[in-house]
């Protein structure tokens, strides 16, 4: 057990430092996580690859900044940009799942051509998976790609796709091969969200905003050399990029910046002129959400650490969606629960406290835990692959 | 920046795990529950060779000199085997008291002996965390009087260390005048727990002591109840998984079913990050000082929670079977249980985390 990141990372930690102090006047004020940067967003993003701090590990020939990985470096840099409260790197769809992706399978011209503007953030993607009949089990999509000459022909409706609306182009899942078993009958096509017949319709989810919209196909048609990876091979294309996925969530410095607006809630927020801070019961359900913060922070530690050595952790990653979505929930409920009444404040109301944000967050992050994989796949994913639990018996086909 | 266990402690963990598994079987453990003190001393007297009584007690005294981290993940395979060892007690509050608030005359007296597994060590503490009816033991001219409950490694214990209610610390012998003592029943046959009465008991002060060296104790103590709670537990769902591979109903194997599966599962999930969470607390009571008290009240109400969680939900995985004794699951189930309780249960340790924090008064 040793802590330290020793001399060599600490002197790495004292270059993005002294990056910061030069260039954090230069950042804008938040970059939107999910919507189209804006151009300053995009000039920002620009000096960070420019300077190793996004895109770090993606070859120059590609757009970014080529060097060799190494887990702790982008740690670092990921602990320095937080603490200096400064933008990081864009986070989007496109960066995190497709750019991955093509590294790992495109062409040498779909690698040319989308990787570079992506990272830019010139070009926003959205992602075609999910369909109103095929939730856990994606394999069964039936947006169906029929071939017409040079193009596939698509017809049928995606949902849960975020930012389509401000999308330029969409990685999308397509049966391309209806009388093949499910997982061998799908294909994996990039294309533009301006083709004719795309249809994008907002979403309103239960917190009153669109966060996601459905996307309807009427006969799109699309080139048939826009697909990644070989036809009827999709599904392994989109295990590659859900793997990407899957690694995005559970921060834990996001929920211990959570936590620390919670302390700061409960020190005001008052009932009958005691801080709720000072209520045993609501200190002792902190004091337990604090515990279980520490755990999974020291748990990210380990990770990290198997990482670097290029080990497989197990069971340790398995968790993290699920333990991570969960707490995160729970230090928003307890939140409203420190409010009372004013915890239902929504909208503009008289009293609001921090924008509703905290109403909205226990709202949105129960659509976390159902997304991404709910969180029985996640159980059956625990127990399956990370204990060695036998599948349920499939029915017969 | 490595968060992992060395290749040594590993290798000490490995270690521990084959003696333990080759000598404290569950038949062992059956036969130690049932008060048969032999089977106890045979197998301290094994932990002597591999040095665990020593394992904290520095070199110039016999002992190995680690660490913290060393000792909870022994502790944690002592809990994975419901191991009848007075390791607690002996092996890390006693010794701790003795480096921290002994003269050395005390240390070059008692260390050695500890060391070399000679002697078990018994600490009268539970009333610096919570009085229980009358209890506390008062220092008054060189005697006690007064009561302790809950003594850690009461039986048999060749001295032990009692905290009095000013911080003061005392090594009393068990044929002092004055004192008397019962043993109290507890759930868990596997370690014993005591009362002493003293009636003006000669007792000798440890010099050093101080309200620090006792939180120490203490805090040491609670990384360990910890480790050892998530031992008991990780042996839980590995049973549980197995029963579940095996047992059939309605033509499957019921760990087929989700139903059972995902009982597995939030089993896993809340024990993988409680490994980590140990591990820190451990590691932060040697290395992190400024750390050390909050992350042990975690780990130790923490653990709790989730030995808690685990342990019945290991015994309904397993069925009617769990609920008998013929399969022995009881004794994990218990030891998580007395766990749960010593040193304080998890609400006194959440409420001692809001003080440190400036949230309590």
């Amino acid at each position: 057990m040793d802590l330290a990141y020793g001399p060599k990372y600490e002197a790495f930690r004292e270059e993005v430092r002294a990056f910061l102090t030069k260039h954090k006047d230069q950042a804008p004020r938040g970059l939107g996580a999910a919507g189209r940067p804006s151009p300053e967003a995009c000039s920002w993003q620009q000096l960070l690859i420019q300077h190793g701090y996004a895109a770090r590990t993606i070859p120059k020939d590609y757009g970014g900044y080529g060097a060799k990985p190494d887990i702790l470096e982008s740690r670092i840099i990921a602990e320095e940009f937080s603490s200096a409260r400064v933008p990081s790197a864009l986070q989007n769809q496109g960066i995190s799942m497709l750019v991955p992706t093509l590294l790992e399978l495109g062409t040498e011209e779909q690698k040319k051509k989308w990787v570079k503007p992506t990272l830019r953030g010139e070009v926003v993607w959205c992602q075609g998976y999910s369909e109103p009949g095929s939730g856990s089990d994606l394999a069964s999509l039936q947006t169906k790609a029929t071939e017409d000459g040079d193009d596939f022909v698509i017809n049928g409706q995606k949902i849960w796709t975020s930012t389509a609306h401000e999308a330029d182009m969409i990685f999308c899942l397509v049966r391309t091969e209806p009388d093949k078993p499910k997982h061998e009958g799908i294909s994996y096509l990039i294309f533009s969200m301006k083709t004719p017949g795309i249809e994008v319709r907002p979403l309103t989810t239960m917190t009153g905003h669109a966060e996601f919209n459905e996307v309807f196909f009427t006969d799109v048609r699309v080139p048939k050399t826009q697909i990644v990876g070989q036809r009827g091979q999709g599904w392994l294309v989109a295990n590659a990029t859900l793997k990407y996925e899957r690694g995005m969530l559970g921060d834990p410095a996001a929920m211990e910046t959570r936590f620390q607006a919670l302390v700061d809630l409960m020190r005001e927020e008052t009932v009958d002129g005691q801080r709720a801070i000072d209520n045993p019961i609501f200190r002792d359900r902190l004091i337990r959400l604090q515990a279980e913060l520490a755990a999974m922070k020291f748990n990210g530690l380990r990770l990290l650490t198997s990482a670097s050595r290029g080990e497989d952790p197990g069971l340790a990653r398995l968790i993290v969606k699920l333990q991570s979505c969960e707490l995160t929930h729970q230090i928003s409920a307890l939140a409203i629960d420190v409010m009372g009444e004013f915890g239902v404040l929504y909208d503009d109301s008289p009293y609001l406290r921090s924008h509703g944000s905290w109403q909205w967050g226990y709202m949105f992050q129960l659509g976390l835990i159902i997304g991404g994989g709910t969180a029985q796949i996640q159980k059956n994913i625990i127990s399956e692959r990370g204990l060695g639990m036998p599948r349920e018996p499939k029915l017969a086909k | 920046m490595e968060f992992a266990l060395s290749e040594e402690q590993r290798l000490l963990q490995d270690s521990v795990r084959r003696f333990l598994e080759q000598n404290a079987p569950l038949d062992k453990v059956r036969l130690a529950a049932g008060n048969t003190h032999t089977v106890q001393r045979s197998l301290w007297a094994g932990a002597s060779e591999l040095g665990i009584p020593g394992m904290l007690i520095p070199e110039d005294f016999g002992g190995m000199g680690l660490g913290f981290l060393d000792a909870a993940i022994v502790y944690e395979m002592i809990g994975r085997h419901v191991a009848p060892l007075p390791f607690l007690g002996t092996t890390v509050m006693a010794p701790l008291a003795l480096m921290l608030a002994g003269s050395e005359a005390q240390q070059e007296k008692w260390l050695p002996k500890i060391a070399a597994g000679e002697i078990v060590a018994g600490v009268a503490i539970t009333e610096k965390i919570g009085i229980l009816e009358d209890a506390g033991v008062k220092a008054l001219n060189g005697k006690l009087t007064g009561k302790s409950l809950f003594v850690i490694d009461w039986a048999e214990a060749d001295f032990y260390i009692v905290a009095d209610s000013d911080h003061g610390l005392h090594l009393v012998l068990p044929d002092a005048k004055g004192l008397s003592r019962r043993a109290l029943n507890t759930i868990d046959k596997t370690r014993s727990v005591g009362e002493l009465v003293f009636d003006r008991v000669a007792a000798e002060p440890l010099p050093r002591s101080s309200a620090d060296a006792v939180a120490r104790m203490i805090d040491a103590g609670r990384v360990m109840l910890a480790a050892d709670t998530l031992g008991a537990g990780q042996m839980m769902l590995e049973k549980a998984v197995a029963y579940a591979g095996e047992r059939k109903q309605f033509g499957r194997v019921i760990g087929s079913f989700q139903a059972v599966k995902h009982l597995c599962a939030e089993m896993a999930a809340a024990l993988e990050p409680s490994r980590s969470l140990v591990w820190y607390a451990a590691h932060a009571l040697d290395e992190v000082p400024g750390d050390a008290r909050l992350m042990a009240c975690h780990a130790m109400s923490h653990l709790s929670e989730v030995g808690r969680f685990v342990a019945r939900t290991a015994t309904e995985v397993h069925g009617g079977m769990g609920f008998t004794d013929l399969l022995g699951l009881h004794y994990w189930f218990k030891r998580i249980g007395l766990d749960r309780q010593l040193l304080g249960g998890p609400e006194l340790v959440r409420l001692e985390a809001a003080r440190l924090q400036g949230w309590a008064a």
